[in-house]
């Protein structure tokens, strides 16, 4: 394993104190519990809206804390949910008075610490609204499985719902606006390498130099099926069929698209498969009003990308559009 | 027979040097149908409750079990922590400030226990969790003690069916947690969460049978 990294047990430490010092002006890391706020927060009168989730995401959550965005984040351990004690006092830290809205990926372990976290922040008197994303369209939803992963439409959401917050919008209209996001987004990812977890020091999965897994989760978890190495043309089919047809998307419809990184991919090979992205979605008759693309939710050091497309309205056009300014996203300030 | 507030705090040393020992078994079972952290994840949660003994050496058992269950909520992070840290937490309200426990008692704190877990969890018996070790050990602990069995012979019972259902796990599919999004896949490699609950069960074994 080669990482540059001083200790397994000391990344998320280090990391942290490394984003605290590249931007004092965005944002202030506290430590047991660790928590990433906004360095000009709690924001008196606006509805506060904190993340989280393992680590190992960057720059997802915490370089998505600023204006415009999150109010906090709770970093866990690598690929581990953060602690309940770590959502209690983002969301102390957060409350400027009109409650606060927590975003939590789908996996078991986030959703069971976040709701325990809800449930003390309850109990001391703050009003919580949760919202889970639920984007994955490679698992099935059903009684069978835990239900689809939170994955690329997280970025999506966080930055949307941070715009609304700071229109005034109260706790109720903050939630709405993000569990529409939630329902009108859709992704899939594809992995060419499996990735390394420090403290583990071997690849989570063996994938042969010439496979590639397709539906891969943003955690080493295997996804749909395993096939050979093929074109980037076909590679960008085979994410973007199934979230076409899931939603559907249908001719006529605006959408966002977000190529995202997974960690060890080169942005040129995200832009090739943008390319090959515009081709299937002008072939439908979906137009690309809005695009994001680079690395936002990774999974380590994993070669691939996911594609999320969200269908885009007015409402949620002018959000996207709407200033933002935190360490990994910012525009119109 | 009688379980002092002392074989208790013995009882959670055990099972921290169990999961130290057992670290990485655990983390390699997670890592073929889960996302490869439950034994560093448990190990970190009883490294921290090993320091937190002391402050309670002197305290009632559910004392004792309370604080190793937020201390685990607080630790560990992932599904454990809030799965084990609400099976404790309700063992030690269940036992609230007895010193002493009786067969009886240790049967109403595993049945709170599990009862936490299920709440937590939303899960039931036979979707590969730890749910479907724990269960058929507390039912086989709970058979022999209203058959008349002394504890210790009981207990044996329970931990052989605790151990019973953790291998049972194996050609189970998983429907809850990470290992559900393998599906088929799932099939054939044992739970990690339940193979964690029998390494406990199989500690408080050994306290008693020291006694």
């Amino acid at each position: 394993m080669k990482k540059l990294i001083n200790a397994p047990e000391h990344v998320v430490r280090d990391a942290l104190a490394g984003m605290a010092n590249a931007h004092p002006d965005l944002i202030t890391v506290h430590y047991d519990p660790d928590i990433i706020v906004r360095a000009d927060g709690p924001v008196q009168g606006k509805v506060g809206i904190i993340s989280g989730g393992g680590s190992g995401h960057e720059p997802m959550h915490g370089g998505f804390v600023g204006k415009g965005m999150l109010d906090a984040a709770c970093p866990g351990a690598i690929f581990t949910s953060p602690v309940p004690d770590q959502m209690l006092a983002a969301t102390k830290a957060v409350d400027g008075g009109k409650g606060v809205l927590h975003i939590v990926k789908n996996y078991t372990g986030d959703v069971m610490n976040f709701e325990m976290a809800a449930e003390l922040a309850a109990a001391e008197g703050i009003e919580i609204a949760t919202v889970i994303t639920n984007d994955d369209v490679a698992v099935k939803d059903s009684t069978w499985t835990a239900g689809r992963r939170g994955v690329g439409v997280t970025v999506l959401l966080e930055k949307i719902v941070g715009a609304a917050a700071d229109t005034g919008a109260d706790l109720a209209e903050v939630t709405r606006i993000a569990k529409k996001v939630n329902a009108q987004g859709r992704s899939m990812g594809a992995a060419l390498t499996s990735c390394t977890i420090p403290h583990v020091g071997k690849p989570s999965f063996e994938l042969p130099d010439d496979e590639i897994e397709i539906g891969v989760g943003i955690h080493g978890e295997p996804g749909r099926r395993r096939i050979k190495m093929v074109s980037a043309a076909e590679i960008t089919a085979l994410l973007t069929e199934p979230i076409l047809e899931d939603l559907p998307f249908s001719s006529g419809d605006s959408v966002l698209a977000f190529v995202n990184g997974l960690g060890g991919t080169p942005l040129i090979e995200l832009y090739v498969v943008y390319n090959e992205l515009t081709k299937i979605l002008r072939d439908r008759g979906i137009r690309v009003s809005r695009t994001l693309i680079g690395n936002y939710i990774t999974s380590l050091d994993m070669a691939g990308c996911s594609i999320t497309l969200l269908k885009l309205d007015d409402e949620l056009t002018t959000l996207w559009d709407a200033p933002v300014h935190t360490p990994a996203l910012r525009w119109g300030v | 027979m009688h379980i002092t507030a002392e074989h208790v705090i013995t009882f959670i040393e055990q099972v921290a040097a169990t999961i130290k020992a057992q670290r990485d078994y655990l983390t390699q079972l997670d890592s073929a149908i889960g996302d490869a952290d439950h034994g560093v994840n448990l190990d970190r949660g009883f490294t921290t409750v090993l320091t937190k003994l002391p402050g309670v050496a002197d305290k009632d058992v559910g004392t004792i079990l309370k604080t190793v269950g937020t201390t685990l909520v607080s630790t560990v992070g992932g599904a454990s922590g809030p799965l084990y840290g609400t099976a404790f937490l309700r063992a030690g309200m269940a036992m609230g400030d007895r010193f002493e426990l009786g067969t009886a008692d240790v049967i109403a704190a595993l049945e709170a226990a599990l009862e936490g877990v299920q709440s937590r969890g939303k899960s039931a018996r036979g979707e590969k969790t730890m749910i479907d070790s724990i269960g058929p050990g507390i039912d086989a602990l709970k058979e022999a003690n209203a058959a008349g069995e002394d504890f210790i012979s009981a207990l044996r019972k329970g931990v052989d069916a605790c151990e019973a259902g953790m291998r049972a796990t194996r050609p189970m599919l998983a429907t809850k947690g990470r290992a559900s999004y393998l599906g088929d896949r799932s099939v054939g490699h044992q739970d990690p969460g339940a193979t964690s609950a029998f390494l406990m069960a199989q500690a408080m074994l050994g306290v008693v049978e020291q006694l």
